[in-house]
């Protein structure tokens, strides 16, 4: 392996129940990295996150980060370890002030630099900031996964995983987020970004993966697989 | 006097506290002043309830369990029952104690449980502990079963003993005024203790797994212990007040900690508004006096209205009782008093909407 690589996943396998999700996958994520996991419905991309976050349990397989297997490490351990995870459907804290939602971002943290981060995340979403003592479930859509961001951020992470986040969102408000996603890779934080919608995906991103079936089907740079034929009828939809 | 300075409310306050049970002994007579005392047991049960239900979001239905756990021990420790006369300052945080252990021994083999399924076993829980109590009296008598405790020590330092009149500062003070400010110390203690973990990063952990638990996870929450901590924290509270309830019957039996009571408990807390220290003391004040009002009033009005007792006012009070629970739950779902959260949560919102509009279109201005 490269020496900087933070993440390398080898041959996980995950079941629900009888069912197999993930038959075994492979994938690295070096530091600094923006990599692209991409797949249709059910392919296993959540499945693969929540994994790697400690919210489920892989059945077997090898879990590298930051030279440490992750290997019986439970899932609030892996967040100080500098792992965060945006949920699925944001996960926000709705009945929490956004102010509240970013302080339990920094619940593992007990440095005296909280409160100069959220005003950094404030910087970051300026929407944020006007909406600081609402509840975070009043929030339009595009705010909520603002407030999940800068939620995960706020745990200062090496490694960020993010779930979908252009899921149920308006055009303008996607390339928003994007835009965010590739500012906060500019500052050095690897990101593990898993979408349905492949083309913005693989636009931002370095290296791509593609997930069909709980197997990893195809993987290149994110160049490449954005001109493949493979993947531009399978996912571009031309 | 400004009114508006905290610290001069906080004065009035008090000092109205400080009064009240002469206020009630004179307008409505002596038994009202033991109403007071149990509405002040009560609210001390539906805050450590809060803690569990409204905090941290677990549906509790045995929460009474920790009430006889506590009210037993200050009863076995401290009655001719085993010739036992321990000292209270040694029984009440033996009996806290106790139910905090009960309180975990619940908590974690519920877990992985939410909402329905977690209701069902705790509701099991609390009826286990009552059914041991009324049990253990064979082979080995140690509850007396059905019969109960009786002539249990009442609350007392040393010789003073707060189960008889005393003369203090010239004026001579009944033993029911005497608990009325001992639970009122007491009760003052956990709401105390209750806005101070409201506010703390434990606090904000309770509500973050309520609001989403794999998200509160995912923040590095150990979500497992702090559940237990929340079951633990409301145990304790529940069994002080036991203990307190206990010294003050001076007899305990198994009827006390039915389910009926672990019912009463949570409606003091929903109805009187979830997560909202005010909102649970209103609620537990309401939910002791309206009762007792029905009884005391039911008879004499329908006497005054029919010229006789068309229904036996002990039924009726149980009809009103519900009626006035549908009523605030149609017209305050967020119940009586609602945390400002829960308030602004429930009130109809047209502004989301234009917000959504504004945060997608800004863009483009």
């Amino acid at each position: 392996m490269a020496e900087n690589t933070l993440l390398e996943v080898r041959d996980l396998k995950v079941s629900y129940g009888g069912i197999q999700a993930l038959k075994g996958i492979s994938l690295t994520v070096g530091q600094g990295e923006l990599v692209a996991l991409i797949g249709s419905n059910g392919a296993g991309k959540t499945t693969t996150l929540k994994a790697l976050s400690g919210l489920l349990h892989s059945t077997a397989g090898k879990l590298h980060y930051d030279g440490k297997s992750l290997h019986h490490m439970p899932a609030h351990q892996r967040v100080s370890a500098g792992l965060a995870l945006v949920p699925e459907g944001r996960g926000i804290f709705a009945r929490l002030s956004v102010a509240e939602n970013l302080q339990m971002g920094a619940y593992t943290r007990n440095d005296s630099q909280v409160t100069e981060d959220i005003e950094r995340m404030y910087a970051l979403f300026p929407r944020l900031a006007e909406r600081r003592a609402q509840l975070a479930g009043t929030l339009s859509g595009g705010e909520q996964q603002m407030v999940a961001m800068a939620r995960a951020l706020m745990s200062r992470p090496k490694l960020l995983m993010l779930d979908e986040p252009s899921m149920g969102l308006a055009p303008l408000m996607v390339a928003k987020i994007f835009e965010t996603i590739r500012a906060v890779a500019a500052q050095g934080v690897s990101i593990l970004l898993v979408e349905q919608n492949a083309k913005l995906a693989l636009e931002a991103a370095q290296r791509g993966y593609v997930l069909e079936g709980g197997q990893i089907t195809l993987e290149d740079s994110a160049a490449n697989l954005l001109g493949s034929d493979a993947v531009r009828k399978a996912y571009l939809g031309a | 006097m400004k009114l508006h300075r905290p610290a001069n409310r906080h004065l009035l306050v008090a000092l109205v506290l400080l009064v009240l049970p002469f206020i009630i002994d004179s307008l409505f007579g002596h038994g009202w002043v033991r109403i007071a005392d149990f509405a002040l047991l009560y609210i001390m049960l539906a805050l450590g309830l809060n803690i569990v239900v409204g905090y941290a979001g677990l549906l509790d239905l045995g929460y009474i369990a920790f009430f006889a756990v506590g009210a037993y021990t200050y009863a076995l420790l401290g009655s001719p029952q085993f010739g036992l006369h321990w000292p209270v300052w040694v029984v009440l945080p033996l009996g806290a104690l106790l139910a905090c252990i009960f309180g975990v021994l619940l908590g974690a083999p519920t877990l992985r449980l939410r909402g329905d399924y977690l209701a069902i076993v705790t509701l099991g829980f609390g009826e286990i502990i009552r059914i041991f109590m009324n049990n253990l009296n064979a082979p080995v008598n140690i509850t007396n079963g059905p019969q109960g405790i009786s002539m249990i020590d009442p609350l007392h330092v040393g010789d003073f003993s707060i189960g008889q009149r005393h003369e203090l500062f010239g004026l001579d003070i009944s033993s029911l005024h005497l608990h009325y400010y001992l639970f009122l110390g007491f009760t003052l203690l956990v709401v105390l203790v209750s806005r101070r973990l409201e506010n703390s990063r434990i606090g904000r952990a309770w509500m973050a797994i309520r609001e989403d638990e794999v998200a509160a996870s995912a923040m590095g929450i150990n979500t497992r212990n702090v559940k237990l901590l929340a079951f633990a924290m409301g145990a304790t509270f529940g069994g002080i007040s036991g203990g307190l309830f206990a010294g003050f019957q001076g007899f305990v039996s198994p009827e006390s900690f039915s389910l009926m009571e672990s019912i009463m408990v949570l409606c003091m807390v929903v109805l009187g508004g979830m997560g909202n220290i005010g909102g649970v003391v209103l609620g537990g004040v309401l939910l002791v006096i309206l009762p007792e009002a029905f009884r005391h009033g039911a008879g004499p009005l329908q006497q005054a209205l029919f010229g006789a007792v068309v229904v036996d006012p002990e039924s009726l009070r149980m009809l009103l009782f519900g009626l006035a629970l549908i009523l605030v739950m149609l017209w305050r779902p967020a119940g009586l008093w609602p945390s400002a959260q829960r308030r602004r949560e429930l009130a109809p919102d047209e502004t989301v909407a234009q917000q959504e509009q504004e945060t997608v279109y800004d863009h483009s201005r």
